[in-house]
């Protein structure tokens, strides 16, 4: 068979154009780390949407997987909105991670009073990140969150417990975080498919 | 063209009129002694039943019996001009309610900052119609030529002496603000206007009538100044709304709450100033008033702004009784600070700037429920960290390892649970002010992999105590 040809050939002669894959553009929202911005399809955050990130216990680095957006945000001169922080933040620890002190609110708030109050903060549009830890919050109310986000175009993290991880959740980015070992395990992402493959997550101190 | 008189036809009905939600309503204003009441002022709605002012209360009732009546108070029409001077206030430092029913001021030199005068005027009858006042205005080089010519005209603007001779010498004398002897005389000799008054030679009329006349047509024309004492507007805002009947629900309170706000708004647009705290209050039949403080962190005046959080306040209160009065009081006005606004925002979707959304979430969650955070200069952990929002950038320490998450009280750690694997690092410190501390933190991690940070006493055995996560 004469016909055949062998592809380098054709390929060093310049006689066929190859298809390169795109770089990915820069997302508007990386996360600050390396490894979980390739794995996601935008690059980071979505954009003015709500990212859940599910934990079995505090202490895993739940807020060093956000500590880099807020500093990012903070220095562009965005406030950052903790709508009723489970615990104190520890201004020194939260500096030290390079956020603005002076663009961080807290909000005091019960449990119902709370996603009103995030809800409020993310459709206002006046903020740049709005943190809340929605603990008995259904479907219906992260809803609410979700299109909330979309409307005030405003980034939204909501920390929730590991066992949710089995309830569907209209989030557009779910994250859990594995303590033994440290990584990070995408179960949903918009706009492409959740990589199966957890990713390194190594909490530093 | 350098005074605008604004006459208020029915500035008495105007004010009833505005406190009540449904402005067509028959409505008629009384005065008099109680044994004759007698209609003051009635507004159309109740002229379409038939209704006229002068006519008896018994006769009114004789006629319709579907309107409602409030009493013409010469005080209440007093305080009306007062508080429209204070609105005028904002386009000239010149106001002047020397005129019942009337205010004027002077314009030229606030054309340079809200456009020509046709703009102007829109502008001004806009805000009389949102404010529910019934107008008419008129333009002129001289303040009594504009007083005398808004009741003929409305709309007419004079731009100089030619025009106003042409357009006061129409006038009729009856109409011209002579004493009423001077015009009857006058009109008895067959003078009918003003330019027939003008014509005739001067002596001959300071020969038969009396100084005050020639005066008050020289000052008419511009030969002769008048006067005026300004406005001076208070240092305070205190205005009420008399309900006339029981309130049961704040749902009823939300329109004159609307009003008053409203008001408030329009009072400190005129003084260029803010408010940073007012007071509600509720009257009652025999009972103290109840009192909704509202409090802002910075200065505000904008009126849908403040109803909002009014009402916030309001809705929260529970009242014993019903409610019979409203009033709000502002004492504390501080000067305005416009925020500052980029011309290229980022956000062009931003609808709610922060300082409102502050406003609202501290109206629904309580005054401390929006907190700041900064750094305290103490090495205890707990002592460590403020709710106010710093002023100056506080730069981390990055040699020192803190938790991102502190607990509010320490926990006990259960023996064998978690491994150490840091520490110690000896905090001690706080012997000046009694609360004294020597502690060795390590940082533990348990078995679930969640690291934590804990301390024990120096010098003493026992659990290790929990007081943060490194998250």
């Amino acid at each position: 068979m004469g016909a055949v040809v062998a592809l380098d050939t054709l390929f060093n002669g310049g006689q066929v154009w190859r298809g390169r894959p795109a770089p990915p553009a820069a997302s508007p929202q990386p996360t600050g780390h390396a490894g979980l911005d390739a794995a996601l399809p935008s690059g980071g955050w979505p954009e003015a949407a709500l990212s859940e990130i599910l934990l079995a216990g505090p202490g895993v680095g739940e807020l060093q997987l956000v500590w880099p957006t807020l500093a990012r945000l903070s220095a562009a001169g965005e406030r950052i909105v903790l709508v009723a922080p489970p615990f104190v933040p520890y201004p020194q620890a939260w500096a030290n991670a390079g956020v603005d002190l002076r663009q961080l609110s807290v909000i005091q708030a019960s449990e119902r009073d709370a996603l009103w109050a995030a809800e409020q903060c993310l459709r206002s549009g006046s903020c740049g990140a709005v943190l809340c830890w929605p603990n008995k919050a259904d479907d219906r109310a992260l809803r609410r969150l979700q299109v909330a986000a979309e409307t005030g175009q405003t980034l939204a993290f909501a920390w929730r417990p590991l066992s949710e991880a089995v309830n569907p959740s209209p989030a557009a980015l779910r994250i859990a975080i594995d303590a033994k070992p440290a990584q990070l395990r995408v179960l949903k992402c918009r706009g492409g498919l959740a990589r199966a493959t957890p990713i390194a997550f190594a909490v530093g101190h | 063209m350098r005074w605008v008189c604004i006459l208020f036809p029915q500035l008495a009905l105007d004010a009833v009129l505005r406190q009540r939600p449904d402005p067509e309503e028959p409505l008629v204003l009384l005065s008099g002694p109680a044994q004759r009441r007698v209609l003051q002022a009635v507004n159309p709605a109740a002229r379409k039943l038939g209704l006229r002012p002068g006519m008896s209360m018994t006769a009114a009732q004789a006629m319709s019996k579907g309107f409602a009546t409030a009493d013409y108070e010469v005080a209440e029409v007093e305080h009306w001009q007062q508080f429209l001077a204070a609105w005028a206030y904002r386009f000239s430092a010149q106001v002047s309610v020397h005129y019942p029913r009337t205010v004027v001021f002077e314009i030229e030199s606030s054309l340079g900052l809200f456009g020509t005068w046709p703009q102007f005027e829109a502008r001004l009858r806009q805000e009389l119609k949102d404010l529910g006042f019934r107008h008419r205005i008129v333009a002129a080089p001289n303040p009594v030529a504009a007083r005398v010519l808004a009741n003929a005209y409305d709309g007419l603007v004079v731009p100089d002496g030619e025009a106003l001779q042409h357009h006061l010498g129409q006038l009729p004398v009856d109409r011209v603000g002579l004493e009423p002897n001077v015009a009857t005389a006058l009109s008895r000799m067959g003078l009918r206007n003003l330019s027939q008054v003008q014509s005739l030679p001067r002596q001959a009329l300071a020969r038969r009538f009396e100084a005050q006349m020639l005066k008050h047509l020289d000052t008419l024309f511009g030969a002769r100044p008048l006067a005026l004492a300004f406005y001076l507007p208070p240092d305070r805002f205190d205005i009420r709304i008399e309900l006339n009947f029981d309130v049961q629900s704040h749902q009823a309170l939300l329109f004159p709450l609307r009003r008053l706000t409203g008001d408030l708004s329009a009072f400190l647009c005129g003084r260029d100033s803010g408010v940073q705290r007012f007071d509600l209050h509720l009257e009652h039949a025999g009972l103290p008033d109840t009192v909704v403080k509202v409090g802002l962190l910075s200065a505000e005046r904008d009126a849908a702004m403040l109803f909002e959080l009014a009402r916030g306040r309001l809705e929260q209160v529970q009242v014993e009784a019903p409610v019979r009065g409203f009033r709000l009081r502002a004492e504390d006005l501080p000067s305005f600070i416009p925020q500052y606004q980029e011309l290229f925002d980022d956000r062009p979707q931003q609808t709610l700037p922060w300082e409102q959304l502050r406003e609202r979430l501290r109206a629904r969650l309580g005054d401390d429920a929006v907190q700041g955070l900064r750094f305290q200069a103490d090495h205890r952990p707990e002592c460590a960290w403020q709710n106010t929002a710093d002023k100056q950038l506080c730069t981390g320490l990055p040699s020192v390892q803190r938790p991102g998450w502190l607990l509010n009280e320490p926990q006990s750690v259960p023996e064998g649970s978690a491994r150490i694997l840091m520490g110690p690092e000896r905090i001690e410190s706080g012997w000046w002010d009694g609360g004294d501390v020597r502690r060795d933190y390590y940082l533990i991690q348990n078995r679930a992999g969640q690291q934590g940070w804990a301390w024990r006493a120096v010098g003493e055995g026992g659990p290790l105590w929990l007081q943060g996560w490194f998250a």
